[in-house]
């Protein structure tokens, strides 16, 4: 019978580690499912590639760990099982070993703070260093063009009028729609004005809680045009499930609205209204 | 002694300890069957529940409807971590063992205790109330994050039930409160003459842990809960901002701050995660020594990293944070800290496999829980490694990949520890023993299920998946997924229907169980002194302890345990 539970935990390096290769590599299926398709999907911002290369670095050292651990497991009921067979042999007596927990201390503990050092830069590119760009030999910070408030339950969308500047009156409105440039780093200005929400895109890797009486910062940049989905990714009542936006990716010059100096807002785009305003 | 003062009103902590089990276990039920109602609606969205859904949700036509789903999400984690995992780790196998294993005749302060226990039925009241309450029931999730949980009009149908939620919340916070009081006076104050700190078993040190983290991380929440209860009903702002609108119209007051709410929480409910965890790496530390007949491999070591873990865990919270809008700058300490805590949990993992080795391991059904609980810990700590990483959780932060982590380390862990727990001391909480042929198919079908579940979950999260929706179907980005929640949910519901196997055996082996003996399992430490099951008063004559509490297969000896009270000595002399 030990035989029988040490085979069923080798399934657990096993199958943890198999399903996850066959994963990553997409080839196969089981039962008619193809697992094409079932790792990170397409990345197509440049900023969070770092995250993705993060997010293998990461399974693969966690993935050794795990094939050490579990195999071992299944190992030592396989060996150490107590049946018929060795009722002669004693259980070793072993209190400690100084060398081998030193040894799985600093081992364990050096690739730890590897890693949390490591990924200090990523941490930095997607939260802390917003980009750059140089206009007239000066360098300064991408001013957002575009202002997304999260509502129960969708986006509204805010691109400066004719002024050129976010958080006028003549701002132009649209809901669930957000058109951006591709090849160049965009900005956005994100807030919520009733609850908290989450200014999601899986598509890119980007994802920031946005908070009432909160003014935040969003930055990435789309190398490919199309059409991504924008969710929202914190709690936020009953149609949470469906507070869903669509972002157009598209090569520049920008159509409509998007393009900040349009003076002919398509039909769908409502100037702001005065009392509307925010700031 | 009536049956009222011996049974119900009892100030004897074991009979506690099963209180607080029955009522922990029948509310796991009742959370699992939460589980399975959201795992229908995932897999088949939008249809029509068989049977029950006429009968509950009849004025949508048999539905669920999005209302409900989300108060469905909010009472399954509400229910799981504040009416069973907690109360089932710290009340029922704190209370029952402790005063045994540290040779106590009760906890110090036994009527407190009771009053730990029957301070949690203010709590399920107001908690079954908040179901009945009209509208939808509570329904901004267990965290009950702010500005949702605060405004009426956000969440229609949560006005009462909120308020009933906190203030469950809040008499759940006594009960532990008293409860942890209570543990940390006994464990220092009532060992019995040459129980060391250093011949505590693991259990007791876990426990001891788990009521420090208890008894200075609670009070936050309970400020906390207060706070928002007044900003609910007396009109304060701690948490409503300036200018808030809530369907277009603007919220009076203001001047707060939303995360505020998300710091008190999680500066309790992250040390709650280790609340809910130690205790169950303590029991497992004991189960497996005692069941592989050997010594625990680095017993210091064991108790420095739950130390530490007790430790750091007070200055993690922020890592539930890191895309909450949070300074990066914070965020990034937290992550440091947050990736040094993944040491001690792992330090712990081949602590036990090194007591494994060379063993000869009895593999009973407790053991057998023991070890699968090792592997699914596994899995768990090492996807959290991955979400200590704080640029991979902007990705994966409120996905999918997030439920199989958690469900990993508190189904996977914590739970098949607590039934493997139940399976080891069964005997002495009510003097007979349970079935080992449907202890053993019930450990098999948990198991494979429990990894059918949870498992599948990863590769929903690497995909992005966000948790807490009633439906992915309508998505661009995820509606291939749909086969996957179909399997989950069939894993599910086989997983709660395979947990008959463990209800027959636990209420039938109180009948028709093999009678234990004292020390069934030849086990050390000293709860397997007393008789099984053991009388309020626990001992029937004063123990002195001689050793600690892991001297299995010591060399020379014929036995292959040597208890922690047999005075005799390695060369056989009795000592004095």
């Amino acid at each position: 019978m030990h035989r029988f539970w040490a085979v069923l935990f080798s399934l657990v390096p096993v199958l943890g580690i198999g399903l996850y290769v066959l994963a990553v590599v997409g080839k196969g299926s089981i039962g008619g499912f193809s697992l094409a398709g079932l790792w990170l999907p397409e990345n197509a911002n440049p900023y969070t590639t770092t995250i993705d290369h993060l997010f293998d670095l990461v399974h693969i050292i966690c993935g050794v760990v795990l094939g050490i651990t579990t195999s071992v497991l299944a190992y030592v009921i396989w060996r150490y099982a107590d049946h018929a067979g060795r009722k002669n042999e004693a259980a070793q007596y072993v209190t400690h070993h100084a060398l081998l927990e030193w040894i799985w201390t600093v081992i364990p503990g050096a690739i730890l703070v590897f890693l949390g050092f490591y990924q200090l830069q990523v941490w930095a590119d997607n939260k802390m260093n917003r980009p750059m760009q140089t206009i007239d030999g000066n360098i300064q910070a991408i001013e957002p063009m575009a202002l997304v408030v999260g509502k129960q339950f969708g986006w509204e969308v805010y691109y400066p009028g004719p002024d050129g500047r976010l958080g006028t009156s003549d701002d132009l409105r649209i809901e669930n729609d957000l058109t951006v440039p591709v090849g160049r780093p965009v900005v956005l200005r994100v807030e919520a004005q009733d609850v908290l929400h989450s200014f999601a895109i899986p598509g890119l890797r980007v994802k920031q809680d946005v908070v009432p009486g909160m003014t935040q910062l969003v930055w990435f940049q789309v190398d490919k045009p199309g059409t991504y989905e924008i969710l929202c990714m914190e709690l936020c009542g009953w149609g949470h499930y469906k507070m869903r936006a669509r972002m157009k990716a598209v090569a520049e010059p920008l159509d409509g609205i998007a393009n900040g100096s349009s003076t002919e807002p398509s039909s769908t785009a409502t100037p702001v209204a005065d009392e509307e305003v925010k700031d | 002694m009536s049956f009222l003062t011996k049974y119900v009103f009892s100030s004897d902590h074991k009979v506690i300890g099963i209180q607080f089990l029955i009522s922990s276990l029948i509310w796991f039920l009742v959370g699992g069957l939460m589980a399975a109602a959201m795992r229908w609606q995932l897999a088949w969205p939008w249809s029509d529940m068989p049977i029950l859904g006429s009968w509950l949700f009849e004025a949508e036509g048999g539905q669920i409807s999005p209302e409900y789903y989300t108060m469905l999400l909010t009472m399954h984690g509400t229910v799981m971590v504040f009416f069973v995992v907690i109360p089932i780790l710290a009340g029922a196998f704190g209370n029952f063992l402790i005063p045994l294993m540290i040779g106590a005749d009760d906890m110090a302060f036994p009527r407190l205790n009771m009053m730990s226990y029957w301070f949690m039925w203010p709590a399920f009241a107001c908690l079954l109330l908040s179901f009945a309450s009209p509208g939808f029931g509570p329904a901004a999730g267990w965290t009950s994050y702010p500005p949702l949980a605060v405004f009426e009009e956000a969440a229609p149908g949560s006005g009462l039930a909120q308020t009933l939620w906190l203030t469950g919340l809040t008499f759940v916070g006594l009960s532990s409160m008293m409860g942890s009081i209570n543990y940390i006076t006994t464990i220092v104050q009532m060992r019995a003459p040459g129980m060391t700190f250093f011949r505590l078993p693991m259990t007791i040190w876990a426990m001891l842990v788990t009521a420090i983290l208890q008894a200075f991380a609670l009070p936050v929440l309970t400020a906390a809960v207060l706070m928002q209860i007044a900003d609910r009903l007396l009109g304060t702002c701690f948490f409503i901002p300036e200018g808030a609108l809530v369907g277009d119209s603007l919220v009076k007051g203001g001047g707060g701050q939303a995360l505020l709410w998300q710091h008190l929480f999680w500066f309790y409910s992250h040390p709650a995660v280790y609340i809910m965890l130690l205790p169950a790496m303590g029991m497992a530390s004991d189960i497996l020594s005692s069941m592989s007949r050997k010594p625990l491999f680095g017993y210091r070591p064991m108790v420095y990293s739950i130390l530490s873990i007790g430790g750091l865990g007070f200055i993690v919270w922020g890592h539930h944070m890191f895309v909450s809008g949070m300074q990066p700058l914070v965020g990034a300490a937290f992550m440091l800290t947050t990736i040094l805590i993944a040491l001690p949990s792992g330090i712990k993992t081949f602590n036990w496999l090194a007591t494994l080795w060379g063993g000869r391991l009895q593999l009973t059904t407790g053991m057998l829980f023991c070890m699968g609980f090792i592997a699914m810990f596994v899995i768990g700590g090492l996807s959290g490694v991955l979400m200590a990483v704080a640029p991979v959780t902007i990705f994966i932060h409120d996905t999918y990949y997030i439920v199989a982590h958690f469900h990993y380390v508190l189904f996977g862990g914590t739970s098949l520890i607590v039934i493997g727990s139940i399976y080891h001391w069964y005997p002495k909480m009510f003097g007979r023993m349970m079935s080992e042929t449907l202890g053993k198919i019930h450990f098999f079908t948990t198991f494979v299920l429990i990894n059918c579940v949870f498992f599948p979950m990863h590769f929903l999260g690497a995909q992005g998946l966000p948790r807490r929706y009633a439906d992915f179907t309508h998505t661009d980005s995820f509606a291939h997924l749909q086969p996957i929640n179909e399997f989950i949910t069939y894993s599910a519901f086989a997983l709660v229907a395979v947990q008959v196997f463990f209800i027959v055996n636990f209420f039938g082996s109180m009948i028709f169980g093999r009678r234990a003996g004292n020390n069934p399992w030849n086990a050390n430490t000293l709860e397997w002194v007393a008789t099984s099951p053991p009388p309020h008063g626990n001992f029937t004559s004063p123990l002195v302890v001689y050793r600690g509490p892991y001297e299995y297969s010591v060399p020379g000896r014929t036995q292959d345990f040597w208890m922690q009270t047999d005075p005799e000595d390695a060369d056989g002399h009795i000592a004095h």
